[in-house]
């Protein structure tokens, strides 16, 4: 299924609208799904649920969202922060996303920053080149 | 008053759909408040029998071993008023289901007409919020709801067909 950035990201932007009862217009690329949107640990699932509908693919939870397995980890945090070792976890495990800043402070409250609608769109991307 | 807003279940299909019904009678006490004078079933309550029945569509499907909790009301439209004498059927499908978590979709009907449409996602929490403890016992299914069942159970005529055994 070959489909343009700006095709899933429209996808993308319907499933964000009808699971978090946002509006069109607050669903930016750069847009944080948790400070700017609004979504609790639940929704981070019903996205996956309906992510998995709209372009008819599996997702392993963990994969999109990977930041669970990485928080329960005393290898992967320390003092509140991403340790060396954590931080390559995260590269490893969401190597689409750009960690910018981040990598200078891995302050795990910032974790969610990272995860924007921009996040998606990359994930499934990558997901349907690989396909 | 006990906390059980279906009668019983009329079909089920494990792991996909199951219909159960609900009467609405004026022995239930809160009709008399709700509205004295025009009694009508609440809509929050019409969510809770929608979340018993699908709710305990996906507790079947993993055997009863996961402590299923509602955890998010995905949508609910109401089209009309439920009245004492009324005959509710709730039929509730799995939409997609999860080693976490499940979602579902359903409509509540009266005869031919829609009253509602709830669709609901319940969370499997002995999974979910970070490895949290819970009680061992699952508290979620008692006797109350195994009573529910007793139409649909393997072997009763009104139970869906049963799987061919062929090798």
């Amino acid at each position: 299924m070959a489909m343009s950035r700006d095709e899933i990201f429209g996808e993308v932007q319907e499933v964000l609208v009808d699971a978090l009862g946002v509006d069109d217009d607050e669903v930016k690329a750069e847009a944080t799904l948790m400070g700017d949107l609004g979504a609790e640990s639940i929704d981070f699932l019903d996205i996956v649920f309906r992510l998995e509908k709209a372009f008819k693919m599996k997702i392993p939870r963990e994969e999109l969202f990977p930041a669970e397995s990485l928080m329960n980890s005393p290898e992967f945090i320390n003092n509140g922060k991403l340790t060396e070792t954590g931080l390559a976890e995260l590269k490893n495990k969401m190597p689409y996303i750009e960690l910018g800043a981040f990598a200078k402070d891995p302050d795990i409250n910032k974790l969610g920053d990272l995860f924007t609608v921009g996040t998606i769109v990359s994930y499934i991307g990558s997901k349907l080149s690989a396909a | 008053m006990r906390w059980i807003w279906i009668d019983k279940f009329v079909e089920f299909h494990s792991g996909e759909r199951a219909v159960a019904v609900k009467n609405v009678t004026l022995a239930e006490e809160h009709l008399h408040d709700h509205f004295p004078g025009f009694p009508v079933m609440p809509e929050s309550l019409m969510i809770e029998a929608m979340a018993q029945t699908s709710g305990i569509l996906v507790g079947e499907a993993k055997n009863f071993q996961e402590k299923v909790i509602l955890a998010k009301v995905k949508k609910a439209v109401f089209y009309d008023y439920v009245k004492p004498g009324d005959t509710l059927k709730l039929d509730a499908q799995i939409e997609s289901i999860a080693p976490e978590a499940a979602s579902t979709s359903g409509k509540i009907t009266l005869g031919e007409k829609l009253i509602a449409e709830i669709d609901l996602m319940f969370s499997h929490i002995d999974q979910n919020l970070g490895g949290k403890k819970f009680p061992k016992e699952n508290f979620v299914f008692t006797e109350t709801f195994e009573l529910l069942m007793h139409d649909v159970l393997p072997g009763s005529s009104s139970s869906s067909a049963p799987k061919s055994e062929q090798d």
